[in-house]
């Protein structure tokens, strides 16, 4: 029963991006080519909700459902990585249209070609995870 | 009723999942479905091999159910509040993507070029999905988040390296969508 919050949490996200159509390949190729303002304003409107959201969790210190101070995890201080790893992300995002989230959404919906991007996705995962220390960071 | 059919408006989309990542965030959990991709690796034994993958993935296990209830929402959505209107895109990328061989979406989320039935079929195709999802994996485990983690929840707490992370996102996505993708199409 603990974990039916996290179930609804997902269910609503899942609905969420695919009402949105974030979720499709038209949308990420159509944001690219700058010819729609739809997935910049999606991004915008989420990240100024979150902004507004952890400002007023922080300044009023409010509490998680369990009564325990909210801590937000802070990103490590790196370079390397995030423009690296970033680059590669923006290639795979732009070429098959879908982030990590998508990817399982468009699997529940019935797209199972996608089930190939997401074994693709786990190779490239083992490769990071095979190659992490010898990569720049 | 109409809206629940309708392509959801960017700025109802947007603040719901601005919701979705703060009320994660008040469950004591950090929005973030990259993190899945980890464990699900970490779940077939390859810690005994790899450093990354050495962690007890039952921890997340709220997370698998977080990604299944999303699943189940996107068949949810496309299979009972789908209509034909859906996924009006601009005119002039439907033409740009014609020239490419690439289908009009028709009110469909996926292309037929890239998703239908018959890539089983074609080498090209396989090679091009699996090549997608590989830089996907590798790169959204490199910058340590994608999407959610990075341009949501990290931009939400003004975080600079996730700054960096979207501009990169952004500079990857340019260079496929412009300069590679017609080369593949």
């Amino acid at each position: 029963m603990k974990l039916l919050k996290y179930f609804l949490v997902g269910f609503f996200f899942g609905i969420v991006l695919t009402k949105s159509e974030a979720v499709s390949w038209y949308r990420i190729y159509e944001m690219f080519q700058f010819q729609s303002f739809h997935m910049y304003g999606i991004i915008g409107v989420a990240v100024a909700t979150g902004i507004i959201g952890v400002q007023i969790i922080k300044r009023k210190n409010i509490k998680d459902i369990d009564g325990f101070p909210i801590e937000i995890q802070e990103k490590p201080k790196d370079n390397a990585r995030y423009w690296l790893g970033g680059i590669s992300f923006g290639l795979g995002w732009a070429l098959v249209g879908s982030c990590p989230g998508p990817i399982f959404i468009l699997i529940g919906a019935g797209f199972l070609p996608v089930i190939i991007v997401l074994i693709g996705a786990l190779i490239g995962t083992i490769i990071y995870g095979a190659l992490k220390s010898k990569l720049p960071h | 009723m109409e809206i629940f059919f309708q392509t959801w408006p960017w700025y109802v989309s947007g603040f719901l999942i601005g919701m979705v990542m703060l009320l994660l965030t008040y469950l004591g959990k950090n929005f973030g479905m990259s993190t899945n991709l980890q464990s699900l690796c970490s779940m077939t034994g390859l810690g005994k091999r790899f450093e990354y993958f050495d962690f007890d993935w039952r921890e997340n296990r709220w997370n698998y159910v977080v990604v299944l209830g999303a699943m189940v929402g996107g068949f949810v959505a496309v299979h009972f509040m789908s209509d034909p209107s859906n996924v009006a895109i601009n005119p002039k990328t439907i033409a740009q993507l014609s020239q490419m061989g690439i289908d009009a979406p028709n009110g469909q989320l996926m292309p037929q070029a890239l998703f239908g039935e018959q890539i089983w079929q074609s080498p090209k195709s396989i090679l091009i999905l699996l090549g997608g999802g590989i830089l996907i994996g590798f790169g959204t485990r490199y910058a340590g988040g994608c999407t959610s983690g990075h341009a949501i929840s990290g931009l939400s707490n003004l975080q600079l390296p996730s700054l960096k992370a979207v501009i990169a996102f952004f500079i990857g996505g340019l260079i496929m969508s412009h300069f590679l993708l017609p080369l593949f199409f």
